[in-house]
């Protein structure tokens, strides 16, 4: 076997887990602090996407490519995401707090149409109602459809370029993708373990009626806690529309179930958990695809092989890799 | 700025000043009434016991006076202000409390464990703390130092970074205290601070609520040591199905027969035992 081959899909494969990585984190967070699965991060993964798409489009002009477009992108996905998962905590998920685990479940299903079409819709054909009722009846920009997997703009010096080391190809969005995983874990830890409020979250998660006796608000922690995930998913929405050119409304249901299977491959509730589980989801998805060979190799197969890792972890270690961090309460 | 204004309370207060008025609180639960009409009255720098036999509600008493149980009625005022019973500002106003079966953080260290107690008193938001100012590390670094400082206080200085759920037991009741102390507190709740603990152990926890009392703190303790209520308090309440039995001098509940009775029984299968049990609590009613 060629070593170049086989490094090209490590890089690739590390590539694809961080995208899972950053998302996965977002529903270990949550499921931390108030034992939720949050169905709906995946769309709040694609609004983020969106939201680089669209502050690019108004602040942009849909024609500013230079490289300080990106911090300025990353600044409006991250707020469109995190004021999402904030609306969307307070009014769909609050108001579920002490019902039966079902509602909010079936919650989730609801909230995650609800994005999808409110995304297609808003970036639908002119005349568009949505967008006459926020900008008014003069349009002064131009929003493209999103049914029909819009462009995303294209950054200079990250978009498509790429360079060879040792026959292995490493596309600068690629990088982008990976450091950005790495600079959030970092940053998650020293503001989970060296914070005031990174250790209440961790005091909530533990025993919430004793970390309301310190003074927690835990309604507020749960807040951080949305918008933390919220954050990290809103990068992944760029590092995809970076790497794949292309995003799509329906984009986010596929990636979160990804990346809640990578969270519960990690141990759901840990941290470090759905970091690790992504990166060997990631791994294990490309790898399958180029190395099994006959019937069963090949693109067609890889999210067969990425669900049949998780049923074996389910199986074997249902904790998950690393253990999940849950809190033995009586 | 809360801290300030916490400092300034606590040092109007005159020696005698009722820091704790309680007032007919009740908790129902369904048919059952837990906790029936108590009174309670606590003076800055007092130490006041609270015995019964098991299930007499003195846990569930606890729980309306922390916010942790909303009481069907009743009132409570601290510092003369009126309480809401919400954790929050229970804490605030100045009462922290430890649990009976030990609640620590068990995954964080018993630093962090502590430091999580200075939460009410301090205020770096999540945004502050991301951009780490000048405020936050000023505030983390005061944080730090006064965990540590409580640690040596309650006399357990060099285990700061073992995770709570490695310590001994000993160390593990030591740590809720210090971790409720670390809340700023005028007002101590204890909850059988010395359960399960060998009679050195127990001594060492006497000396220690002692030492809290001396820095200027009131304590309320529930305790099945009848020796170690007796030698430790200035006004002891007995608790029955409820209610408030006796409440008087350690002498005067010890020699109550009412209360002999409460922790015995009237069938009087025990006889010889009288009020003190102190080896492993009251006889179980």
């Amino acid at each position: 076997m060629d070593p170049a081959y086989f490094f090209q899909q490590l890089v690739n494969g590390l590539t694809l887990g961080s995208l899972f990585a950053l998302i996965a984190v977002g529903y270990t967070v949550v499921y931390g602090i108030i034992q939720l699965i949050n169905f709906a991060h995946g769309e709040i993964f694609m609004v983020g996407a969106f939201g680089a798409l669209g502050t690019w489009i108004i602040l942009g002009r849909a024609e500013i490519t230079a490289w300080w477009m990106l911090p300025v992108m990353l600044v409006g996905a991250v707020g469109v995401s995190v004021l999402t998962a904030l609306l969307m905590e307070r009014f769909a998920y609050r108001p579920l707090r002490r019902a039966p685990r079902l509602a909010p479940l079936i919650t989730a299903i609801g909230i995650s149409v609800f994005l999808q079409e409110f995304v297609r819709l808003f970036y639908g054909p002119i005349p568009n109602g949505l967008q006459r009722l926020v900008f008014g009846d003069d349009i002064p920009f131009e929003f493209p459809d999103a049914k029909a997997a819009p462009r995303f703009p294209s950054i200079e010096g990250v978009s498509g370029g790429s360079f060879v080391i040792g026959g292995v190809t490493l596309q600068y969005a690629a990088i982008f993708t990976v450091v950005a995983l790495v600079l959030c874990w970092i940053g998650l830890y020293f503001f989970v373990n060296r914070t005031r409020v990174g250790r209440a979250m961790q005091a909530t998660a533990q025993d919430p009626d004793t970390a309301r006796l310190m003074g927690i608000d835990v309604d507020r922690i749960i807040m951080v806690a949305f918008a933390v995930g919220a954050a990290l998913a809103a990068v992944a929405g760029i590092a995809h529309g970076l790497q794949y050119t292309n995003i799509e409304f329906r984009m986010g249901f596929l990636a979160g179930l990804k990346a809640f299977t990578a969270a519960v491959l990690g141990g759901i509730g840990n941290i470090n958990g759905a970091v690790v589980g992504g990166l060997v989801l990631g791994l294990v998805e490309v790898m399958a695809t180029a190395f099994i060979p006959g019937t069963f190799g090949g693109s067609a197969w890889k999210d067969v092989w990425a669900f049949a890792l998780l049923i074996l972890v389910l199986v074997f270690r249902p904790q998950g890799l690393l253990g999940a961090r849950v809190v033995d309460r009586a | 700025m809360s801290t300030t204004a916490e400092q300034a309370t606590f040092d109007t207060l005159e020696a005698d000043e009722v820091l704790l008025e309680a007032r007919g609180v009740t908790m129902r639960f369904g048919g059952l009434v837990a906790v029936d009409g108590v009174d309670l009255t606590v003076r800055a720098g007092e130490i006041v016991g609270l015995i019964g036999p098991n299930g007499a509600g003195k846990t569930t008493f606890f729980n309306c006076l922390t916010g942790l149980y909303k009481p069907t009625s009743g009132v409570v005022s601290f510092a003369g202000r009126p309480l809401r019973p919400r954790p929050r500002a229970v804490v605030r106003a100045g009462m922290a409390r430890t649990f009976q079966n030990i609640r620590l953080f068990q995954n964080m260290t018993a630093l962090e464990n502590v430091m999580v107690g200075r939460y009410c008193r301090t205020s770096a938001g999540p945004l502050t703390s991301i951009v780490r100012g000048p405020k936050f590390r000023r505030e983390e670094a005061e944080t730090r130092a006064r965990a540590q400082e409580l640690l040596e206080f309650v006399g357990m200085p060099d285990v700061a970074d073992t995770l709570a759920r490695n310590l001994p037991y000993g160390d593990q009741r030591r740590l809720e205290v210090a971790r409720a102390l670390a809340t700023d507190p005028q007002l101590l709740l204890l909850d059988e601070p010395t359960a399960g603990m060998n009679p050195q152990e127990t001594r060492q926890a006497e000396v220690l609520i002692q030492r809290i009392r001396q820095t200027g703190l009131a304590v309320v303790v529930i305790e099945h040591d009848m020796r170690f209520i007796f030698n430790l308090c200035d006004r002891v309440l007995c608790l029955v199905r409820g209610s408030v039995l006796v409440e008087g001098t350690p002498e005067e509940v010890q020699s109550d027969p009412r209360v002999i009775e409460a922790y015995i029984g009237t069938s009087a299968d025990e006889p010889d035992e009288t009020g003190s049990t102190p080896e492993d609590g009251a006889p179980r009613a």
